[in-house]
């Protein structure tokens, strides 16, 4: 019977990790093979990314074994880790900014002292071998997003790992850096190199994979081979149920200009320019969708119009509907709130920024209301009311309106920030990565809320992350790259190839 | 060839949800095996536990006399820690009040200086009270000031201006304010707090705080912005709160509680003005409302449970002969267990068998 099974690289036998309460995976069996592509697909909160940090040495399972070549393990370190030849390339990268490329593929081994030069030229050889870009010798401070998570994954490789873990690689890239990272995968696979990579993009599933695991609230769903399925399918494996993947996109008639950004400039502590000569008009009845590799100046972007990022240079002239122009620059939250500016912001750190975590929903409804009423106590009835009206219509999973949001999952907390900025019934509605880490259920409530704004009247704003998105749900689609406008496209005629192109450049010149 | 040696042999697990009985549980868990602990160390000198344990109580809550002593030592440990508490919710680390005490005392006590004898004691009292709270309030202001306008660390910042204000008033000592035998003279009868139940009145003043302090924690817009700024300051920037200057108002405010109670005890307990005057109180009342957990009704009973230990302790000294060194270490047992507490409360461990076992009994 033995000599039957498939001996995998690296077999999952019922693992099972607990969070407290929470059971992040539930008895989970899945298994690796050489010169084979496995997709971990799962909505975010599935338990992906805790699966892989059991085989990466960073948790330890519960319950449950771990077989490499069919011999049980225990993975109690990273440095066990690499004993079975495993190598995770983490979404956040960990590298020394001050060091080179190949200074940062040694650091940490340990084995006496480095010949930088033969190093320089393993890299070189293993780049070479898979169809890697990288200049061993230059620093990281250096390089682009995409050559950074290069030099990860030539780190894990120079250590020789077999079986790579790329958990969401492609957050960070554009579409054509994309299909160049996918190219290298195939190189490897071809070399007989075991490849999981986790992900909730079903494109990039049917693109790059040979089997899909597919991941559900911590509990295993199935395997399935790739050329057997389909993206409806995965779907419905990955929510549950059948849910269509359309974005209702309904026109506002005549929509009149809102905001008027000319000119914006924002220099960083540090003196770097996040934001040069940004310009742009926001309609009422539009959403304006910003593109961008992360870090080309949204953050600042929506902070600047918000009042919370120093402002070096430019204009933000606010006309509400009765028509008085309104001049944002040089304003204080409270100062843009008393001048009548209706304005509704969802950033981006939900609970460092827009919510209270340690409180519920009506201490963070208070966040908006706390100074209204007269003398020193606190309004607690109408911030009460709302939350419980929030609690209702959008559904949120919590015992109470008092407890913790910092305890809710992630949905919730951004139904709960959402909620409480569309109750403001604002004119201008901007929101960060407004669905980042939701399911797709609530992340399609968010989209609806926003298409609601938009046919209330009022101005949206909404940096994305994922294109596809991006394309469905904006009116206009405005793209930065390094700080500046690169280009302001028609959703609805737009292609991705064309938003992907403008992402790294501006005014056809490559950006550095 | 399953090999269970490798398996970690404590794991540590995020506890959730845990019920109130079982947190009281393992608090009571952790007083006793402090006063186990703290029974060897008697054992050393030679004196029964149990004994020396009994002593304890008996010498702080066994007769009217040592009770009103507790409650006087309790007093200051009280008004300090609800003076703390705002700047801790705010995570403003005020490590200050042994200053802002002295502040308030030494502004006290210019007062009795200025105007004793030439009003009526009632205005003396209100203008002394009034004085610390303003000499105990810009002695807070000061630092936050500074980490409002130049995001200095409040840490040195506040601990600093203890060392400035007690050399001040060691100066005062000995300098322009010199009585008899270098030390300063007695306050006059009149600038003295009239005593209530046989205790200074300074326990009801505590005890009005301790409503006011709630109240303005819970149910005022301030309180509200306190606890926002203590849970994310770019949360507090995005409502449009101005945080610098509610860095410098609750300093104030924080500064100015900690000068009355400089004020009660200088009035009430000492008579007089010294250096010492702050005698470590604002220290341990950090412990005493990080123990409380920030809330003013639990500081009364932690505070009084401390007054209970130093008195124990000086009583242990006289009547058994128990160094009262060893009495401090006891002391340090229990708190030391008291905090560490919560650590199991928000953490347990897993046993590497018991782990096993679970996984066996799944299967």
């Amino acid at each position: 019977m033995a000599a039957l099974e498939t001996v995998y690289a690296i077999e999952l036998r019922n693992i099972t990790k607990r969070f407290g309460s929470v059971v992040a995976n539930d008895g989970i069996c899945l298994g690796l093979q050489r010169g084979k592509v496995l997709a971990l697909l799962g909505e975010n909160g599935s338990g992906k990314t805790t699966l892989m940090n059991m085989l990466a040495g960073i948790y330890l399972p519960d319950e449950g074994e771990i077989l490499a070549d069919g011999e049980p393990v225990t993975i109690r370190s990273p440095k066990d880790s690499f004993k079975y030849k495993i190598g995770m390339i983490h979404q956040h990268f960990k590298l020394v900014d001050v060091f080179t490329a190949a200074e940062n593929i040694v650091l940490g081994l340990n084995d006496g002292k480095h010949d930088m030069k033969a190093v320089n030229a393993k890299v070189r050889e293993i780049c070479e071998r898979y169809g890697f870009d990288i200049d061993p010798t230059k620093k990281i401070y250096d390089m682009s997003v995409s050559q950074k998570q290069t030099v990860e994954i030539v780190k894990v490789l120079y250590r020789g790992a077999d079986i790579l873990i790329l958990d969401e690689p492609t957050a960070v890239l554009t579409p054509q850096e994309t299909e160049r990272l996918f190219d290298v995968l195939r190189n490897m696979r071809a070399d007989g190199k075991a490849i999981v990579i986790i992900t909730h993009k079903l494109n990039e599933v049917m693109a790059i994979s040979d089997e899909v695991a597919v991941l559900r609230k911590g509990k295993y769903i199935g395997t399935v081979k790739t050329a057997e399925t389909t993206a409806q399918q995965l779907t419905d494996m990955m929510v549950g149920r059948s849910v269509t993947l359309n974005i209702d996109r309904p026109k506002y008639e005549n929509p009149l200009p809102r905001m008027k950004v000319e000119g914006l400039t924002c220099i960083n502590g540090e003196g770097i320019k996040k934001l040069k000569d940004v310009s742009f008009v926001a309609m009422g009845g539009e959403i304006l969708g910003v593109a961008g590799i992360a870090g080309s100046g949204q953050k600042e972007l929506l902070e600047s119009i918000a009042g919370l990022c120093p402002i070096a240079n430019g204009s933000i002239l606010y006309t509400p509907i009765d028509g008085n122009e309104t001049q944002l620059v040089g304003k204080t939250p409270k100062q843009i709130k008393n001048a009548g500016v209706a304005l509704a912001f969802v950033p981006e750190d939900r609970l460092g920024m827009g919510l209270v975590g340690s409180m519920g929903m009506t201490g963070n409804m208070m966040l908006r209301s706390w100074k209204k009423g007269w003398g020193p106590f606190v309004n607690r009835k109408d911030p009460e009311n709302l939350a419980n009206k929030i609690w209702h219509d959008l559904e949120v999973v919590t015992p109470s309106v008092d407890f913790p949001v910092r305890r809710m999952s992630g949905g919730n907390v951004q139904k709960v920030l959402v909620g409480r900025e569309i109750a403001s019934a604002p004119s201008v509605f901007m929101s960060a990565y407004a669905v980042r880490g939701l399911d797709i259920n609530t992340s399609y409530t968010i989209y609806n809320l926003m298409t609601e704004q938009k046919m209330r009247g009022a101005a949206v704003i909404f940096v994305g992350e994922d294109l596809d998105v991006l394309l469905e749900l904006c009116d206009k689609i405005l793209v930065l790259c390094g700080g500046e406008v690169s280009g302001i496209v028609d959703a609805r005629t737009a292609t991705k190839e064309e938003i992907g192109l403008l992402m790294t450049t501006v005014g056809g010149k490559e950006a550095e | 060839m399953h090999n269970e040696a490798k398996t970690p042999l404590i794991r540590l697990a995020k506890r959730e949800g845990i019920r109130p009985a079982s947190t009281w549980l393992i608090r009571i868990a952790s007083i006793l095996v402090a006063l186990i602990l703290g029974s060897f160390i008697i054992m050393i000198t030679g004196v029964n536990p149990i004994e020396a344990y009994g002593t304890m109580i008996k010498g702080s809550l066994g007769s009217k006399v040592y009770l009103q002593q507790t409650i006087k030592i309790a007093i200051p440990l009280l008004g300090c820690a609800l003076a703390i508490a705002p700047c801790f919710k705010m995570r403003f680390w005020n490590i200050g009040a042994e200053g802002q005490i002295t502040a308030g005392a030494l502004a006290a006590t210019f007062v009795v200086r200025q105007l004793a004898g030439k009003v009526p004691s009632l205005v003396l009292l209100i203008l002394m009270a009034l004085a610390s709270l303003i000499g105990g309030g810009i002695w807070g202001l000061i630092p936050g000031f500074f980490k409002a306008k130049w995001n200095t660390n409040e840490t040195l910042f506040t601990l600093m201006m203890n060392y400035i204000i007690i050399g001040v008033v060691a100066w005062l000592q000995i300098g322009p304010w010199q009585g008899r035998q270098g030390r300063m003279a007695q306050f006059p009868a009149e600038a003295i707090l009239p005593k209530v139940f046989g205790i200074h009145c300074g326990w009801i003043i505590v005890l009005v705080l301790v409503v006011v302090v709630y109240i303005y924690m819970n149910h005022t817009k301030q309180g509200y912005e306190i606890a926002v700024i203590g849970d994310s300051l770019n949360t507090a920037r995005y409502a449009g709160m101005n945080v610098g200057g509610i860095m410098m108002r609750t300093m104030f405010l924080s500064g100015a509680v900690s000068g009355l109670v400089g004020f009660i005890v200088a009035s009430g307990a000492n008579g007089t003005l010294a250096s010492d005057i702050a005698d470590g109180v604002g220290f341990t009342a950090i412990t005493v409302a990080w123990l409380s957990q920030l809330n003013s009704f639990v500081m009364i009973v932690i505070s009084m449970l401390l007054g209970i230990l130093t008195m124990g302790a000086d009583t242990l000294q006289t009547n058994l002969n128990v160094p009262v060194s060893i009495s401090h270490i006891i002391i340090g047992l229990l708190l030391f267990c008291m905090l560490g507490c919560e650590f199991f409360i928000n953490y347990r461990m897993i046993l590497r068998s018991k782990a096993h076992g679970k996984e066996a009994a799944s299967k």
